[in-house]
């Protein structure tokens, strides 16, 4: 822990004491401190592999919501807050949205939302963490994690990239293994705006 | 008797036939069932995945069946039955034996035509390659609908080669059915001259 502050305070002085040519260097999450809503401009994709190669299942949701704070003193108590609709899916074709829509995936007629609430923020990196938190799903909650990657910020916003794997049997969606994979894998860019 | 006999048909015959007239008529009420019906999506995913893997296994027996057809001698027709009727015996199994071969292909056809990209995963124990046919929307609903006719003309079929079979066996009172049900021993195909005779020694002993 010691170590993890120490860099980021050593981030937050280098930026100090060099101003303005600050913003050439790796972007840092201790400068990045603040409270932040997840805009809409955000993508959030996620494929599912097949057997035997090929495409398999990808996507994206196209309505979500969000906030997170990042403690510049110490990047530990950081937090998130992420709710997605897995209505608004999208996919390659209108079958499998409906699909992933349907009893067999979201059940979005009765689980309308999937959230995520982070309960750890481990700073892996001076750009980087590991974020750790509930996860719930056609009602059932289950600890998940993501790799976080600070790519960019200003003064107004900061962006992310996020990876996971989620394992969707646990959440009831075993549908279609093991032709397609139980993995999801999560890709996402997500820009937050300052509050 | 594995082989078929001048008088009847053998082991290899009977078990082919009624092994693929089962998976046949299991393919087209899952078929009917996965797609003209309301159900459950997840069970309706899966219904389909059976219906690829059994389909696949119809296809792999009616080759066999076709082959053992022309490898093999067609018992001579059952005594009694009228020229019409032995026309219309023949052309009917010549059609079954070409419609069991098509219609599965046609189905592996909409697999692989389907935009989805679907893999066929076998029993979930081997991926089986998609036919080399491009994939779009139309190829996709061509096959379809290709598939679905094949299939009802051969349940039209099916339902007349069953119901002649029926009407041979209870109205006739002849062989017809009975020489699908059970093999004959060999004593019976000894000589065409007294095959008669042996015959029904054969179905005196059983």
């Amino acid at each position: 822990m010691i170590g993890r502050r120490n860099l980021a305070l050593t981030a937050l002085s280098a930026l100090m004491t060099i101003a303005l040519p600050a913003r050439a260097q790796a972007p840092s999450l201790a400068d990045a401190a603040g409270s932040y809503s997840i805009s809409s401009s955000s993508r959030i994709h996620f494929t599912v592999g097949q057997t035997g190669g090929g495409g398999g299942i990808a996507g994206n949701f196209a309505k979500f919501s969000g906030k997170f704070r990042i403690d510049g003193g110490n990047v530990a108590h950081s937090s998130v807050e992420f709710t997605l609709f897995p209505d608004s899916v999208r996919a390659r074709e209108r079958r499998i949205e409906n699909f992933l829509r349907s009893s067999a995936v979201f059940d979005t007629a009765n689980f309308r939302t999937v959230t995520f609430r982070s309960t750890s923020v481990t700073q892996t990196g001076p750009d980087r963490a590991t974020v750790e938190g509930a996860m719930t799903a056609r009602g059932k909650t289950r600890k998940e994690r993501f790799a976080v990657t600070l790519t960019d910020w200003d003064r107004r916003s900061i962006s992310f990239t996020i990876r996971g794997s989620i394992r969707r049997a646990p959440y009831g969606m075993d549908v279609g293994t093991p032709i397609y994979s139980n993995v999801v894998e999560f890709d996402m860019d997500i820009k937050g705006l300052r509050r | 008797m594995l082989r078929n006999g001048e008088n009847g048909f053998g082991t290899i015959t009977i078990v082919l036939h009624w092994t693929i007239a089962l998976l046949i008529l299991g393919l087209m009420l899952i078929g009917f069932v996965m797609r003209r019906i309301e159900i459950d999506p997840a069970l309706q995913f899966s219904l389909y995945q059976w219906h690829k893997s059994l389909g696949f296994t119809a296809l792999g027996l009616a080759a066999l069946r076709a082959i053992w057809w022309l490898a093999d001698r067609t018992p001579r027709p059952v005594p009694g039955l009228r020229p019409f009727e032995n026309f219309a015996a023949r052309e009917t199994h010549g059609i079954l034996i070409i419609l069991g071969l098509i219609t599965p292909l046609a189905g592996w056809a909409v697999a692989s035509a389907s935009t989805l990209n679907m893999p066929s995963f076998y029993f979930n124990i081997i991926v089986i390659p998609h036919l080399p046919l491009s994939q779009s929307e139309s190829s996709e609903a061509f096959w379809a609908i290709t598939h679905a006719f094949l299939a009802y003309v051969m349940l039209a079929l099916v339902a007349i080669h069953a119901a002649a079979a029926l009407y041979h066996h209870f109205v006739r009172g002849d062989e017809v059915l009975i020489r699908m049900l059970r093999s004959r021993l060999g004593s019976s195909d000894v000589g065409a001259v007294d095959g008669r005779e042996a015959d029904n020694a054969a179905a005196g002993r059983k």
